[in-house]
C-alpha cells in the first residue's frame, strides 16, 4: 500500500530525514518510536504534504501513485490521514460543518454524490458512538476551547468519519491521561480492519500496550535503525535508546 | 505546491466580475461644479422651487466646509470641477411600463443578476434599479401601492409626494452635515424613496441596485426611508461599477426615520469596482448614512457587507431619540490589494432605556488597510442605556493592516457600555489542517472566513446572505498561501 524508498527531506536547509525505507501492507499496524528530534513527526508531515518540508531525494508510492507529486488535499482524498500532534483551533467553523465539507470533498473526488443531510447525520451518530465522542463537541467551533484530550479524540473521530486507507497518528498519546489514552486506543482498535493500515508515532511504549503493533521501527537521526516486533518496544522501554544510538555511531565511524 | 507569493499574484490577476460597460446613449452634463449645474439638474428634474433653494443652501455649505483630516488614510486629491454631475440614459418619452425601458439597460441589469421583469424577479423582492444618476425601473410598484407602501425613485417622489419629501428631507442628515453630504445635497441626482404607512408590515424586501456606468461622473444618490408608527420594512442595496482606470466618486446620502414602534432593517452588499492590484482606479465610496429612532421603542438596524471600492469611508449611524429605542450595526468589511476601508458606526443614546449592539468584522488581505472607527455616546437623559460592541479583525498574509478606533462618551452614570475586540490571523497551520482533511485552500479560506462572519451574514435576508457568502469567497479567492 505504502512504499517509502530512500526518503530524504529538509526543512529550512536542515537535513531531517536521511534515507527512510519502509514498506507498509494492507491491514498492518506499524509503530515508529525514537528519541526526541529523531525525525518522527517530520516523517508524518512529509507524508501529509506540509509545505515547509522539501523532499530532496527518494520516492513515496501510495497504491501505485506517486504521493509526493500530490497536493496535501489530494493525498487526503486518496486516503492518507494524519492525526495531528497539535490539532489547530478554527473559531467560527463548527465541527460538524467542517466534517461535512471534508467528507463531501473526499466523496466528490471519488466520483460519489455528496451525502444527504440525513445520511450524514446517521454516519456521524454511528461513528460518534464507535469512538466514544461527546455529542456536545459536535456543534462547537472546531477544536476551539477543547481540552488536550478532547482535541485528540476529535482527531480519532475524524479518522472514523473519513475512513482512510492509511492513518498516521502523530503522538496521539502525548498529553493524554490514562483514561483518555484508553478511550483513544479503543477507538483506534475498533477502526482496525483488514483494509486499513496504521502508522503510530509515539515516544512511549505505554500506548503500544493498548494498540498492539505488528512492527516496531526505531527512527534515529533521520533513519530507521532497527525494525522488530512488539517485543522491541518492550526492550526499548527497559533499555532506552542509548544502546541503539551507540551501535549506530559505531557503524558510522567504521 | 504553491507558495504565498504566487497565490497573491494570482488574486491580483483575478478579474472583477462586474467590470463590463454598457453602450448606451447618454445625456451628460458638461463637467464642472457651480450654481448653474445645480439649476440645470433641478430644472432637468422639474423640481419645485423649495428643493432648488435647498440644493443651493447645500452648495453654500459645501463651499464653506473643509475636507476632513482625521481619517486613517491619505485623502486623495479630488478634482470636483472635472466631474460631470449629471448622466442619464437618454429616453425618448415618459416610460409607462417596463416594456418601454431600453432593452440594453434591461440586459445590463439581467447580466448583473437583477432581472427587472417581474415574472423573472426574485419573488418577495421589489427592486429599484438606478443606472448612473437615474432610476430606470422599479418593480412591484403596483402591488406595494395597494398596501399604501410607497417605493419609487427619489425624483418621482418629489413629483408625486412632495409633502412627505419636504417634511423629512434633510432631517437626519442636514444639508451642512459634512462636506460630502453637502455636495450630495447640492447635486444629488436620484435614489430611492420609501414610505411605509402606519401599521403596515412591508410584505416584501425592498431593494435598490446601484450601477455606475458612465465615465468621469460622480454618483450622488439620496435615499429616504420613512417608517410610520408600528410599521416594518427590510431594505437592501447592492452596487457594482465597470472597471475604469480613473477613480470615481460615489457620495451618497441615506436617511432613515423610524417613528413609534417602527422597525427598519437596512442591508448593504457593496461591491463597487475596487481598482486593480496596484490600486489604480476604483470607486471612492464616501457615503453618509444615518437613521433616527424618533419614536419610542423603534428600531433601526444596519447590516453591511463591504467588499468593493478603492476606499470605503462611511459610518452608518443611529440616533436613539425615542425612549427604549434600539440601534444595531452589523458589518463585514473586506480589503485586499491596495483597498482601504475606514468604516464603523456612531450610536447616540438620547432617550431612556435605549439599547445598541455593534458587531464589526474586518478582514484584511494583500496590502489592504482596514480601520474600524466607532462612537458610542450616551447623553445625560439616557437612563439605563446599554451598548455592546464587538470588534474583530482577521488578517490574511503579513502585508495588510487592521486598526480599531473606538470612542466612548458617557454622560450618564447608569449607562452600561461593553467593548470587546479580537485580532486573529488565518494561519498556514489552519489551512494545512483543512488541506489534510481533503479540503483545498480556496475552500479552506472560504470556510474559515464564513465561520468568522457568520454572525453578521445571519442578519441579511436569506437570498442575499447566500449571495454575500459567494461574494466573500470570490473576493478572497487565492488570498492565502
Amino acid at each position: 500500500m505504502l512504499t517509502i524508498k530512500n526518503l530524504h527531506a529538509e526543512v529550512e536547509g536542515k537535513k531531517i530525514l536521511k534515507g527512510i525505507n519502509l514498506e507498509i501492507n494492507k491491514g498492518e499496524m506499524h509503530a515508529i518510536m525514537g528519541p526526541n528530534g529523531s525525525g518522527k513527526s517530520s516523517l508524518a508531515s512529509v507524508l501529509a504534504g506540509r509545505d515547509n518540508y522539501t523532499v530532496t531525494e527518494g520516492e513515496v508510492w501510495f497504491n501505485g501513485k506517486n504521493l509526493l507529486e500530490m497536493s496535501p488535499e489530494d493525498r487526503a482524498r486518496e486516503g492518507v490521514f494524519l492525526a495531528f500532534q497539535y490539532p489547530v483551533e478554527i473559531p467560527g467553523v463548527s465541527n460538524i460543518n467542517f466534517l461535512k465539507t471534508a467528507v463531501n470533498e473526499v466523496r466528490t473526488y471519488k466520483g460519489l454524490p455528496p451525502l444527504e443531510a440525513k445520511e450524514f447525520l446517521k454516519l456521524t451518530k454511528e461513528k460518534q458512538q464507535l469512538v466514544d465522542f461527546n455529542t456536545n463537541l459536535m456543534n462547537r467551533s472546531l477544536n476551539e476551547g477543547f481540552s488536550g484530550g478532547e482535541k485528540k479524540r476529535n482527531e480519532i473521530f475524524q479518522l472514523a468519519m473519513l475512513n482512510p486507507q492509511l492513518a498516521i497518528l502523530d503522538e496521539t498519546d502525548s498529553g493524554l491521561d490514562i483514561d483518555a489514552l484508553r478511550i483513544v486506543s479503543n477507538g483506534v482498535n475498533k477502526l482496525r480492519d483488514a483494509e486499513k493500515s496504521f502508522v503510530v508515532i509515539t515516544h512511549y511504549q505505554r500506548l503500544l500496550e493498548y494498540i498492539v503493533p505488528d512492527f516496531v521501527h526505531v527512527l534515529y537521526n533521520g533513519r530507521i535503525i532497527k525494525t522488530g516486533t512488539k517485543e522491541l518496544a518492550l526492550e526499548l522501554e527497559e533499555k532506552g535508546y542509548d544502546w541503539l544510538k551507540e551501535a549506530e555511531h559505531e557503524k558510522e565511524s567504521v | 505546491m504553491i507558495n504565498s507569493n504566487e497565490i497573491i499574484d494570482d488574486i491580483a490577476n483575478k478579474e472583477y466580475e462586474f467590470g463590463f460597460t454598457t453602450d448606451i446613449e447618454m445625456d451628460i452634463a458638461p463637467p464642472g461644479l457651480n450654481e448653474d449645474i445645480i439649476r440645470f439638474i433641478s430644472a432637468k428634474k422639474n423640481e419645485p422651487e423649495w428643493l432648488l433653494e435647498w440644493r443651493l443652501k447645500g452648495f453654500q455649505a459645501f463651499k464653506k466646509l473643509k475636507f476632513p483630516n482625521w481619517q486613517h488614510f491619505e485623502l486623495p486629491e479630488l478634482d470636483l470641477q472635472s466631474l460631470s454631475y449629471y448622466a442619464a440614459p437618454k429616453k425618448k418619452k415618459q416610460l409607462n411600463s417596463l416594456d418601454e425601458v431600453d432593452p440594453e439597460l434591461l440586459a445590463t441589469f439581467e447580466k448583473l443578476g437583477i432581472p427587472l421583469n417581474e415574472q423573472k424577479a426574485l419573488t418577495g423582492v421589489a427592486v429599484d434599479a438606478v443606472f448612473d444618476s437615474v432610476s430606470v425601473a422599479t418593480t412591484f410598484k403596483g402591488k406595494l401601492k395597494e398596501m399604501g407602501v410607497i417605493f419609487c425613485s427619489f425624483g418621482e417622489a418629489v413629483q408625486e409626494y412632495p409633502d412627505l419629501v419636504k417634511k423629512y428631507l434633510g432631517t437626519v442628515v442636514p444639508h451642512s452635515d459634512n462636506v460630502f453630504a453637502a455636495l450630495n445635497s447640492a447635486v444629488f441626482s436620484d435614489g430611492s424613496f420609501v414610505y411605509i404607512p402606519k401599521g403596515v408590515r412591508c410584505p416584501m424586501e425592498l431593494s435598490t441596485y446601484f450601477r455606475i456606468n458612465a465615465q468621469n461622473t460622480g454618483q450622488f444618490e439620496r435615499t429616504l426611508i420613512v417608517a410610520d408608527d408600528n410599521s416594518y420594512v427590510s431594505y437592501l442595496e447592492g452596487c457594482t461599477a465597470p472597471m475604469r482606470d480613473e477613480n470615481q466618486l460615489h457620495a451618497a446620502v441615506v436617511e432613515i426615520v423610524a417613528l413609534d414602534h417602527a422597525e427598519v432593517k437596512y442591508s448593504t452588499v457593496q461591491n463597487w469596482y475596487p481598482g486593480d492590484k496596484d490600486g489604480k482606479g476604483g470607486i471612492y465610496n464616501f457615503v453618509t448614512k444615518r437613521g433616527i429612532c424618533k419614536g419610542e421603542r423603534s428600531k433601526i438596524s444596519w447590516t453591511q457587507v463591504e467588499t468593493g471600492s478603492a476606499i470605503t469611508w462611511k459610518y452608518p449611524s443611529v440616533i436613539l431619540q425615542g425612549d427604549h429605542s434600539e440601534g444595531e450595526f452589523y458589518s463585514v468589511a473586506v480589503v485586499r490589494n491596495k483597498q482601504i476601508a475606514d468604516t464603523g458606526t456612531k450610536i447616540h443614546h438620547i432617550g431612556k432605556g435605549t439599547r445598541s449592539r455593534i458587531i464589526s468584522k474586518g478582514i484584511s488581505a494583500g496590502h489592504g488597510d482596514n480601520s474600524y472607527r466607532g462612537l458610542v455616546s450616551v447623553g445625560p437623559r439616557a437612563e439605563n442605556a446599554r451598548n455592546f460592541t464587538q470588534c474583530d479583525s482577521l488578517l490574511i498574509g503579513n502585508q495588510c493592516g487592521s486598526h480599531t478606533f473606538p470612542y466612548i462618551e458617557s454622560r450618564n452614570k447608569t449607562a452600561m457600555i461593553e467593548h470587546e475586540a479580537t485580532t486573529s490571523k488565518i494561519g498556514e497551520d489552519q489551512i494545512f489542517y483543512l488541506n489534510a482533511r481533503g479540503i483545498d485552500t480556496e475552500k479552506a479560506v472560504a470556510l474559515i472566513v464564513n465561520g468568522y462572519v457568520k454572525e453578521v451574514l445571519n442578519q441579511l435576508p436569506m437570498e442575499f446572505a447566500v449571495e454575500a457568502q459567494k461574494l466573500l469567497s470570490i473576493t478572497l479567492e487565492g488570498s492565502v498561501g
